[in-house]
């Protein structure tokens, strides 16, 4: 693909509210993981908790969209100058230039879910639960596209936690065709009791913070997060460049990845050539890297088939909480920090690092000019996408 | 210059698959399309998807069904591998029935839920069965946009075709919600579509289709079915937006232009051509 530079980028999750936050978090190799506190839900786990959301309602205008997932979502444009550069480049394209592709995986779920244990005598839903702006899958794409009055191409990419890594793939595409000159990405996704529950009934939550790449790990730690990018055709100030992405299937299982990473390798390496970059040319890998024993053994395999096992890597799932649909702009975010920086995240949380995997991954922050990363986000239905970000100079 | 002009993107179609309440199959629906067939409605039969396994197929429920189906008959009327094909799934809401009982169970005192039907509960599923059923490793995308979700699919769908150069198959399909959803969410019954898009010069082309957006305010009204039955359906079920469209191509017009809906803001315009 030809470059495109991304002209702003934020993240709100666990870790911090917008860039720096997060950043001093992680220079200082911080989890925001807890034991999970969350409405009356009682299930021995950690979670990523955004704070503030349960009593931060929408601005009156919005009030339509009001809801936990919507919230993160507003939350997380209020950061890092975001609404602002979306603004200008509304100014400077048009309003129906300008496309939202956002991934969620959940939406406004829960309060659905807070809903039906208040259903009327006839069974009805009480009249807060709303469908269409706040419970179904494009309510957050509707959302961001009503809170800056845009008039392009919008949809929400729901593929579990691949999600918002994909869309930056599909507004590359909407801008190859000529149909916008610039695309907000992302990914919005907030605690629900369907995923919280869910994961539990797979046995697929940890009950101590969650220890990607750890011999004893035992499972994830859900997290939630909002996280966009403006790209734009062109810009003059780029913050970072979105130079590769590779998407791919396991066609193995639904829940479970394919055990060699089959599908992952094939992720990457469409990628690499997206990119027209080498193996080498990578100097930092976001992992997937959820901490259930079945992921990082197949990714650890995969990562390693495709560039061997020197190049640096980590996941920050134990800092951020797994945040399922927002992933993968979360972690394209921390990539475009770590360019920015040279900085080389730590994954936390290993205690005994597992003999049976080889990669070279970062029990301690490193630091390193960094020219292109990639980033890594898999999801159930065997859905896989790599992307490769470049540094801004 | 209308904004269609200045974005044309084209796409040929190879394959359609097709079931909604009184359309069984595509020819079934193009007869109907062409107005040599009488239109009745029944209930859409959303048959057992055979290419799964038996406990899949078991645990299939009636979006799987749907998008298996319409997905079997748009590659088997392309003639197409389904092994190396990329896929694009288009719903407004994914699966109604397995969302109630969810939020059922979670309502309850024992919120243990089933990790089957959590699993079915992602967006993709009808994506990641069809994968797992044919075998493919190749890129697949599962989307929303409510009820422009069709559209929106043939949008990423017609892009990919363009910076791949290869066949996608797109599906685009809707379950009703039972109550209590369904008082918010009232689709009258299940539709899905599946369209097998190549490169506008492709051989074995049905139809080609040049594509734009526009303004809704400057787009005019939608184009309806000619069958008010089938209006009916094409207003009602966000899947079956593509009526219009498809009878443009059951009817094997020289050239005939339709809008199709999309978002509140904008319309798709659809300029369908008769290959050769």
């Amino acid at each position: 693909m030809t470059p495109l530079p991304i002209s702003a980028y934020t993240l709100t999750t666990a870790l911090g509210v917008g860039r720096e936050p997060t950043l001093d978090a992680l220079r200082a190799e911080r989890s925001g993981l807890a034991a999970a506190r969350f409405l009356d839900v009682e299930l021995p786990t950690w979670i990523g908790e955004v704070a503030g959301l349960a009593t931060t309602p929408l601005p009156a205008a919005l009030a339509d969209f009001d809801c936990r997932n919507n919230r993160l979502a507003w939350l997380g444009l209020q950061q890092d100058g975001f609404a602002d550069a979306v603004l200008a480049a509304r100014e400077r394209w048009g309003a129906d230039r300008v496309a939202v592709l956002l991934g969620t995986s959940t939406a406004g779920l829960l309060e659905t879910e807070l809903g039906y244990r208040r259903r009327e005598p006839d069974g009805a839903l009480p009249d807060d639960v709303r469908y269409r702006d706040r419970q179904n899958t494009y309510s957050v794409g509707a959302f961001v596209t009503r809170a800056f009055d845009l008039r392009g191409p919008s949809w929400v990419v729901s593929t579990a936690c691949s999600s918002s890594a994909k869309v930056f793939a599909s507004a590359a595409r909407l801008i190859a065709a000529g149909l916008v000159d610039a695309a907000i990405v992302g990914g919005v996704d907030s605690l629900c009791l369907t995923t919280l529950y869910g994961f539990n009934s797979l046995e697929l939550l940890s009950p101590e913070v969650c220890r990607p790449w750890d011999a004893q790990r035992r499972g994830l730690s859900i997290g939630e997060g909002a996280a966009f990018a403006l790209l734009e055709r062109d810009t003059t100030a780029p913050q970072g460049w979105l130079l590769g992405v590779g998407e791919s299937n396991d066609g193995f299982h639904m829940s479970t990845p394919h055990p060699e990473g089959a599908g992952a390798i094939a992720a990457m390496r469409a990628a690499l050539a997206d990119a027209t970059l080498g193996p080498g040319d990578i100097g930092y890998i976001n992992l997937h890297g959820t901490a259930t024993p079945s992921n990082d053994a197949a990714e650890d395999r995969a990562v390693g088939s495709v560039f061997g096992q020197q190049t640096p890597c980590s996941s920050t799932k134990g800092a951020t909480g797994h945040t399922l649909g927002a992933a993968g702009g979360v972690e394209a975010a921390i990539c475009l920090l770590a360019l920015r920086d040279g900085l080389l995240p730590a994954g936390l949380h290993v205690q005994q690092p597992d003999p049976a995997l080889g990669l070279n991954y970062l029990h301690h922050n490193q630091h390193a000019p960094l020219r292109a990363v990639l980033s890594n986000s898999f999801g159930f239905g065997g859905t896989n996408a790599s992307l490769i970000l470049g540094r801004a100079g | 210059m209308s904004d269609a002009q200045r974005a044309p993107l084209e796409v040929a179609i190879r394959g359609i698959g097709l079931l909604a309440p009184g359309l069984s199959s595509w020819p079934v629906a193009a007869a109907v399309l062409r107005g040599e067939a009488a239109y009745a409605p029944a209930a859409a039969v959303l048959p057992p998807p055979a290419r799964l396994p038996p406990a899949e197929r078991r645990r299939a429920g009636p979006s799987i069904r749907l998008a298996m189906a319409v997905a079997d008959e748009a590659i088997g009327h392309a003639a197409i591998d389904p092994q190396h094909l990329a896929t694009v799934f288009a719903s407004s809401g994914g699966e109604g029935s397995n969302c109630h009982v969810l939020c059922e169970t979670l309502a309850g005192a024992d919120r243990q839920i089933s990790p089957t039907r959590f699993t079915n509960s992602v967006h993709n599923a009808p994506a990641g069965y069809w994968h797992i059923a044919v075998g493919s490793r190749s890129a697949s995308t599962s989307l929303s946009a409510y009820d422009g979700s069709f559209t929106a699919g043939l949008l990423e769908a017609a892009t990919q075709v363009l910076a791949t150069g290869s066949e996608v198959l797109l599906v685009a399909l809707d379950v009703p919600y039972p109550e209590p959803l369904h008082r918010l969410r009232p689709l009258p019954g299940a539709a899905g579509t599946a369209l097998v898009l190549a490169p506008p010069d492709a051989a074995g082309a049905l139809a080609r289709v040049a594509i734009g957006l526009v303004d809704a305010t400057r787009a005019g009204p939608l184009s309806p079915c000619a069958e008010p039955g089938l209006e009916t359906l094409r207003s009602q079920v966000p899947a079956a937006a593509a009526l219009p469209l498809l009878e443009a191509v059951a009817r094997r017009s020289i050239e005939q232009a339709v809008v199709l809906g999309y978002l509140p803001t904008l319309a798709l315009h659809a300029v369908v051509r008769r290959p050769g």
